[in-house]
């Protein structure tokens, strides 16, 4: 399994044909204590790029991008009913949605660990 | 941008581990690590320390500081009993609020605490009005903190025995460590508190001698937001402003039974006739049934029409769920009235609801 990054800061875990995907660690520590999930529908078909989600934290409303094409295949519920899930766990148990791959060549856009780790310290 | 402020509780923040935001144009704590949800709770549990160093202390010196004052404002200042406190407005010549301050009796002389965002005009203002009759002196040296929660008084008690003679809303000059400071059982999170104005070279040992009791934490801008939403109570600049009035707002409280009669206060026509007829929008609470906060801005819908706006909207932590204040028109505003508000495009319910959202504890 290979996990990637945006410079949005969501995470995409390869398994096969499909994927999961959340928001960083560093998303999850800037965000602060969050308070409200919502999830992308299951099957709706999206864009790399494409608005699909939102995180709300107790200061602010955030967007989350998929970070690939491809159809959604499975939300977390888990995270409608426990935000905060968010705050504990965010690159495991607080995944946000899978989704099925259309175009696995977009995943060459992306960042692995180590140059996502170079672009955090760009930015601080 | 001109150069941020920075309160003389700053190196403490930095040591403390704040995350430093800009706040009309202070460098001000957002939250210390524990974060927003944490100290919110913290305030309602124990004691919570707060630095609002940023907000305009001013003292008013002269004969009839009292009757001058209430050229400017629609509260009863000449009623207002030494070492007693008093909310009131600013208000202009159409009624509209030009910022809300709390005003104390000193004795010889008024202390006013206005918001650091209107600090400079609203000395202008008084410069403006009062002088050369009265003299305005912006205490500019001064630090102010807010020791707020239910084990506040335990904490000050340790320090300043006196403290728990004061009720709600009284003042008085008490020995703290040494120190002679300003102690005031006022605060802005519903909570039992006080706020403490002390000389700026003295402030970091009076917070780390208050932060020393283990009751006490550090809390910032982000727990306090939460915390006076949860209390029903107005953040100038969003809630209120020169577009709203006292009646409006639900503030008519601050409008004295003899200014009432007398009037002489700037929009004085508006208020006094909103006072009679009721004014034509509310300021009203708003619980969303659904998780998703509605923040500032969103529309309120009723019967496809907008009605208004949510002025100010979050997460309430002692809530455990989204809370909003907003204006609505006045056929709307009665409590458990069903609306909806748009988040996103997509209309979701809510309900009218009276405020506050959690209790007020003062020590009354």
């Amino acid at each position: 399994m290979t996990t990637y990054y945006t410079k949005d800061h969501e995470w995409i875990r390869i398994e096969g044909s499909t994927a999961t995907v959340g928001v960083s660690e560093h998303a999850q520590e800037q965000l602060g204590d969050v308070v409200y999930v919502e999830l992308p529908e299951v099957g709706r078909a999206v864009r790399a790029g494409e608005q699909v989600a939102i995180v709300e934290s107790v200061k602010a409303a955030s967007e989350v991008y998929s970070p690939v094409s491809g159809k959604i295949v499975a939300a977390n519920q888990a995270l409608a009913d426990n935000p905060g899930l968010v705050n504990e766990d965010a690159e495991g148990g607080a995944w946000f949605f899978k989704i099925e791959l259309a175009d696995p060549a977009e995943l060459a856009n992306l960042m692995n660990t180590e140059a996502y780790r170079e672009y955090l310290a760009t930015l601080s | 941008m001109s150069e941020l402020l920075r309160t003389p509780l700053f190196e403490l923040h930095r040591e403390l581990g704040a995350k430093l935001v800009p706040f009309a144009g202070h460098e001000l704590p957002l939250h210390y690590p524990d974060g927003i949800l944490a100290e919110h709770r913290w305030c309602r549990d124990k004691a919570a320390l707060f630095d609002v160093s940023h907000m305009g202390q001013i003292v008013v010196r002269g004969a009839d500081a009292a009757a001058a004052l209430e050229r400017l404002v629609p509260g009863d200042i000449r009623g207002l009993a030494p070492g007693r406190a008093r909310y009131t407005l600013f208000t202009d010549d159409a009624g509209g609020i030009l910022d809300d301050l709390i005003v104390t009796n000193g004795g010889d002389h008024l202390t006013l605490v206005v918001n650091a965002a209107c600090k400079s005009d609203d000395i202008a203002h008084l410069r403006e009005h009062l002088e050369p009759v009265c003299r305005v002196e912006p205490l500019d040296d001064r630090a102010l903190l807010a020791l707020q929660g239910p084990a506040a008084a335990t904490v000050l008690a340790r320090l300043a025995p006196e403290c728990v003679a004061l009720r709600f809303m009284q003042a008085a000059e008490l020995e703290l460590a040494g120190l002679r400071c300003r102690v005031s059982r006022t605060g802005y999170t519903g909570e039992d508190g006080f706020e403490i104005s002390v000389p700026a070279d003295r402030a970091a040992k009076v917070a780390r001698t208050l932060l020393a009791a283990e009751e006490v934490r550090p809390a910032g801008l982000g727990a306090r937001d939460s915390l006076r939403l949860e209390a029903g109570l107005c953040l100038y600049g969003h809630d209120i402003d020169r577009t709203t009035s006292p009646v409006e707002a639900g503030l008519a409280w601050t409008v004295g039974k003899r200014r009432r009669e007398e009037g002489g206060f700037p929009g004085a026509a508006r208020i006094l006739r909103e006072l009679r007829e009721g004014p034509a929008r509310r300021l009203v609470g708003l619980r969303p049934e659904g998780r998703a906060p509605a923040r500032e801005g969103t529309e309120i819908v009723v019967e496809g029409a907008v009605v208004g706006r949510v002025t100010s909207g979050g997460f309430g932590p002692s809530v455990g769920g989204p809370i909003a204040m907003g204006y609505v028109a006045a056929a709307h505003a009665a409590p458990d009235t069903p609306v909806l508000v748009r988040i996103r495009g997509r209309e979701e319910p809510a309900r009218i609801v009276s405020l506050p959202f959690v209790p007020h504890r003062y020590a009354r």
